[in-house]
Order: structure tokens, then sequence, then C-alpha cells
């Protein structure tokens, strides 16, 4: 065991390092960062698009007082919809014919707009293309009648305001368990995934035969899995540490107005790196044996392909106990060894209680157990294939 | 860590037995390696000399059979007294290659820091001490060989396993590398090294197995392998013909007029005489012992000898 150990040291640190200190790792690092800008860069421009598509124009034939009793509602409405995205006002002063007037502006490209209000507050008339029962009608509706009722005296909503609801707080608890079991699922898919190239590679160059000469193939095995799992957890701080910082600048409050999750933020995070190491191990034993089958790189893709598809059934399988970590199918998820550090660490920050997390824990290890003791077999028997082997299924037929 | 005690044999196999799906790897070798000797494995490509190799070494296991390394029946037990330089030479590109070296020895016990003193000396001693900083993607692939052969070495092993080093290495480097095998033998380390160039494996070793389809054709001294075939007689005479010509076999060919045959079983001295007195007028006679290609001819036969040829142009 000690040689063992030792060995998986040895090799552990090499991976380690050679992940750690490599340009590659700086890119993995800023890796975050690109669905974050992008996210920015088209939701701004989404929403640039959508502010134009979604606020149509419309055009008030009305004088001067009561466009602007019509202006004040829509702003009082716009407010109270959170800015959601509503009708605009465009005022223009009455010339003869109403009639003839809205169809002129129907047709004119210079106001754009798709309907003509007319007959004031008293006979409001909408005149474009639109239905009658449609969102647009509805707005104006709604605007005249809180212009109308401007001048009577509504009773003032009195307002008490309370830090949190059990409404609110499940709700960004729900939140927090989807976002840790995204981190969890993403981060294990791209570092099973790396780790699985880094074996290509060591096949592809030959070192594996150097390693497995002098040690323990299962050390070999222990190793790489083990070095990527610290590349990673020293990533993960790197991301903490940057998000931390990033929210302590840019939100009032700072780190203090995220979310608490149920059982602490400490307590929180540190489940997480566990729960991440354990879905890691999990998976990246799997990819490990599925990357000793394989020789070239397209035959890693079209082994781990049903590897990838059923982690994200998991995924699917496990997003179901959000909300409701209690129920049937959280308990079995969380049962799935494959399942159960996504489904637990969503119960993190949704249920305040720990002792599940223990049992959850000691269930994982043992699991951890038996599957890396058979993927490091199978990594045995078949990493270092010689001569001529049967043919696999997955392998066509020479034309 | 307790070492096997010395004992006469480094490496002992028992009819190993390896099969890959429906093809035999090797079938039935044994052999036995003495401790501090230069062993040599020749045979052509496919005969199955770097997967005897990995069964010795543990790498993989045979199908049936045994070996013993350094006294351990598992090999791997001995893996801070082994090194082994294999066929397909790996190292990590980006890796120095003091780094490399010492990485090596690491993983057959040696503590990095020892590693790179020794690594540093290593490279000094083989002319590439200026490249000890550099990554081993920018050396020449004679010059990573070297790197990855003192890689080999560099933990002080006493068991020293070596699959076709000699291959991609140009003239200098491969004499350089005999000479490096022949420093590891004096010191009293074991080297066993597969070739299917005969020339170093006649210059090297002491004893030698022949394996032809992954069956040991001979396994024994060097001089063994000689003494299979006899001697070759080489004679030129004054006279054309007469009483001598019952002196030499049926089957001596003839080559210019210079007559060639092996020389017969009674010795050299009945074989004169009767030159002598059938009146052979003997002009030049030379008894030549056989080389070791000679040798490889008769035991493992002329196809895998011309399997080799094609092989090594050398």
């Amino acid at each position: 065991m000690t040689r063992l150990l030792r060995s998986a040291w040895v090799i552990g640190r090499r991976d380690f390092t050679a992940t750690v200190f490599s340009k590659a790792f700086i890119f993995f690092l800023l890796g975050p960062l690109f669905p974050v800008l992008l996210g920015a860069l088209f939701g701004g421009i989404g929403a640039r698009v959508a502010s134009q598509a979604e606020q149509p124009r419309i055009a008030v034939v009305a004088p001067h007082a009561v466009f602007e009793q019509l202006a004040s509602a829509r702003d009082r409405l716009g407010q109270a919809m959170n800015d959601r995205p509503t009708i605009q006002l465009v005022e223009v002063a009455p010339q003869g014919n109403a009639d003839v007037q809205a169809d002129d502006l129907l047709k004119s490209s210079r106001h754009s707009v798709v309907a003509v209000l007319t007959g004031g507050l008293d006979k409001p008339h909408l005149t474009g293309a639109i239905e009658p029962d449609g969102s647009i009608a509805g707005q104006v509706q709604l605007l005249v009648g809180q212009a109308r009722a401007a001048g009577s005296s509504a009773p003032a909503l009195a307002v008490t305001a309370t830090e949190k609801s059990s409404g609110s707080v499940d709700r960004s608890r729900s939140i927090t368990a989807q976002m840790g079991q995204m981190i969890l699922f993403f981060l294990t898919i791209i570092l099973a995934g790396m780790t699985l190239s880094q074996l290509i590679e060591e096949k592809s160059n030959k070192v594996i035969e150097v390693l497995a000469a002098a040690v323990p193939i299962e050390a070999i095995f222990v190793g790489k899995l083990f070095a990527m799992l610290a590349a990673s957890i020293v990533g993960i701080v790197v991301w903490v540490s940057a998000g931390v910082a990033a929210v302590s600048m840019f939100m009032s409050g700072g780190a203090g107005s995220i979310p608490t999750p149920a059982v602490g933020s400490i307590p929180f995070l540190i489940l997480t790196v566990i729960y991440f190491a354990m879905n890691y191990l999990l998976l990246g034993s799997v990819f490990l044996s599925i990357g000793a089958q394989a020789s070239t790189v397209r035959e890693v893709q079209t082994l781990s392909m049903p590897a990838t598809v059923a982690q994200v059934l998991i995924f699917g399988f496990a997003a179901l106990a959000i909300g409701s970590p209690d129920s049937p199918m959280a308990i079995a998820g969380a049962l799935f060894p494959l399942s159960s550090p996504l489904v637990m660490v969503a119960r993190a920050a949704e249920r305040p209680e720990l002792w599940p997390h223990l049992v959850a824990l000691v269930w994982q290890a043992i699991w951890i157990g038996l599957v890396v003791a058979g993927s490091a077999r199978l990594f045995r028997r078949t990493v270092l294939k010689s001569g001529p082997v049967k043919r696999r299924w997955w392998r066509r037929s020479p034309a | 860590m307790l070492r096997a005690q010395s004992s006469e044999w480094a490496v002992e196999a028992t009819d190993l037995v390896k099969d890959f799906g429906d093809t035999r790897a090797v079938d039935g070798v044994s052999l036995a390696v003495p401790t501090g000797s230069i062993y040599g494995l020749l045979g052509p490509n496919g005969a199955g000399k770097t997967t005897t190799l990995r069964i010795l070494l543990g790498i993989i296991d045979p199908s049936s059979g045994s070996r013993r390394v350094l006294g351990h029946d598992r090999p791997i037990e001995a893996a801070s007294d082994i090194g082994y330089l294999p066929e397909e030479r790996g190292l990590y590109p980006a890796m120095h290659c003091r780094d490399a070296i010492a990485f090596m020895g690491a993983l057959r016990g040696l503590s990095l820091g020892e590693g790179r003193k020794r690594a540093d000396t290593l490279l000094e001693e083989h002319g590439l001490a200026e490249w000890a900083g550099k990554p081993i993607r920018t050396l020449s692939k004679g010059m990573a060989q070297t790197v990855q052969l003192l890689g080999t070495i560099v933990h002080k092993p006493r068991l020293i396993v070596l699959d076709e080093p000699f291959a991609g290495l140009d003239a200098i480097n491969q004499a350089r590398l005999e000479e490096l095998i022949r420093t590891e033998a004096r010191g009293g380390v074991t080297v066993i090294f597969s070739t299917h160039v005969i020339a170093h494996a006649e210059r090297l070793c002491e004893r030698i197995a022949i394996i032809a389809k992954g069956k040991v054709a001979f396994e024994g001294a060097v001089d063994e392998a000689r003494a299979t075939l006899r001697p070759i007689v080489r004679l030129r005479t004054r006279s054309a013909d007469g009483p001598w010509r019952d002196a030499i076999p049926a089957d001596a060919r003839q080559q210019g007029a210079e007559w060639i045959f092996e020389l017969p079983p009674s010795g050299p001295e009945p074989l004169l005489k009767a030159l002598i007195d059938g009146g052979a007028g003997i002009e030049t006679l030379a008894i030549e012992r056989p080389g070791l290609h000679d040798a490889f001819v008769a035991i493992a036969g002329p196809k895998a000898a011309a399997a080799m040829s094609q092989e090594t142009p050398q």
C-alpha cells in the first residue's frame, strides 16, 4: 500500500505541476469568464433588440394635457411591472378629421406606429394592425383607465418591508441549488474530459510503458485521478475568490448580499468542494477506464459519448430534486451513486440538517472505492494492449 | 526496503506463454540470465522479444509460466533495482531534460532532488550539459534517446533492460551506447537487451537467446551458439586435382581457386596430413570460427536471418 501511494504521489505530482503550470491551465481558469462575457454580450444585444421589438409605438392624437395624463399612467404602470417592455406613446396634435389623421399616421414611416389612439379619455378609439383582445389593446385600456382615475382619491397602499420571507428564501435557495448542481456537472465533465485527453496523450507518446514498468498500474490510475482533482480544486479556489471579490466590488452589500444556503455559506462551500470531488472521482474513474480501452482520440470520442449522454440524463434526474429535497425522487437520486453528489449539493442549499450529508458522503465513498478499484483493474488489463487484439464491436471492419 | 539476496541468476523464466486472443505471441520461453552478464535477445521483429521483456518486467502477466527477477516472483517488487528502456521511447515533450531524468528516477524510488543532481552529472558526462534546462521537444531524436537512456540508469539499477536500444541511433551514438553497456556490466550490473542487429550482440553479449515465432530456438553462451556450427576451412592448393581431393568433404564448394568446407569431425591434423600426403600443394589454409550470424542462420533458419538483414541494412 505504501508503495502504491508513493508511486501515485510521484505520478500525481508530475501531472499536477504539468497541468497547473501549463498555458492551457490559464485558459481553464479563464473558462468561466467566457460564458459570462458571452452572456453579457448577447444579453445586451438581445435586450436592445427586444426593447426595440417589444415596445410598440402608439400615436396619441389628443391635446397635450390628455397626453400628459396617459404618459404619466404609462410611467406608473412601467414602474409596477419592473420596467418590463410596455407600449411607447408618441404625442401627436389633433389636426382636422381624426380618421384621416389616423390613417395618415399609420401609413407614415416617420413615427412608425402600430396603432393610433383618438377620442381622448372620454371616447378612446384605437386604430391599427392590432388584435382587439391582444396585449397592446389591453395596455391602452389600462392606461386610459389609469389616466381617468388619476384624479380620484384611491387609498394609498401602506407597505411594510421585511428583510426576507419564506417564499423569497426558498426561491433564492432553489437558485443556489441549481447553480451548485450546474457548477458540479460542468466542472466534472470538463475535468473528466481533460484527464482522458492526458491519458490518450501519454498513450500516444509512449510514456505509459515507462510508467507501467516502474510503478503499479493502479498507482498510475490513482495518481492521474487525484492530480486532476487537485488541479481543479486550485481552479475552484481561484474562481470562488474571484467571484467573492467581484461581488464585493460590484454588488451593494458585498458577499453578504448573496443568498445564504440552508446549511450556511461556509459549510455549503466545503460540501460543494467535497461533492465535486466525489462526483469527479466517480465520473473520472469511468472516463479513465474508457481511455484505457481506446488508443486514438477518435476512439475516445466514440466511447465517451454514451458516458457523456448518460451523465446529462443523470444531471436531469438530479435536477428534479431541486425545490423538493425530501421527495421520493430526491431520495432516489441521493441513493443512486452517480447522481448522489448532485442531489446532495442541491439539498445543502435547501435544507439545514448536516447529518444526511455525512450519511451520503459515507455512501458515496463506498461507491467510489468500488468504482475506482473496478476501473483500475480494467485500466490495468487494457491500458497496455500489446500485439493483436480481438476485434471490438466499435471498431469497423477494414474496407 | 529489503533487497533480495544476489544470486547466480538475475532473471529466470520458465515456460512463459502469452496469448493475445487467438495469437500466441510467446510460446514456452525459458531463459536464465546470469547476474552481472550482458544478455542478448535476438530475433526478427514480431518474434516475441518485446512481449517477453514486458512479461519479465511485470508490465504484462504471462498466460502461463513463471519468472523470477532479482529474487522476486513479482517483478514490480524489484522495480527500484531495474532500469527499462522501451522500444517505443516515451518522454513528456514539455519536460526539461534534467526533470525528465529525475522523474524517471523518482518513479524508481529516487528523491527528486537527488535525481536532479545525478541528472546534471550524467548529462555532463554525455555532453548534454547545456541541454539540462531545455524541454525535450527541442532535442534531436538521438539526444532525446540518450536522455531517456540516462533516465533508465539514474537510480543505479542492478538490472538494466533495453528493448532495441540501438534503433534510431547513428554510428557514433551506437558506439557510445555499447561502451555504456560495457561500463555498467563492469560495475556488476546485469544488462539484457533485445536487438535484431547480430553484430551488437556478437560484440557485447556473453549469453544470448535466439527467439523466432515466439519460441526460444537457442539459449546459452555466444560460444555455444557458434559451436553449433563446425569451423569453416578455406583452402587454396597448387594442384588442381589428385588424391588429396578425397580428404575434403563431398559438399565442399569451390569459390574461384578456393575450396570452402566444414572442418571434418576428425579435426585439423588428419585433414592436413591427408592433404599433404595426397599432393595438394597447400598454398593457403585458414580455419575460421563461424560467426554469430552463421550460427543464427543455422539455428533460426534462413527466413528469420533474411528478415533480420532486411530490417537492418547495417
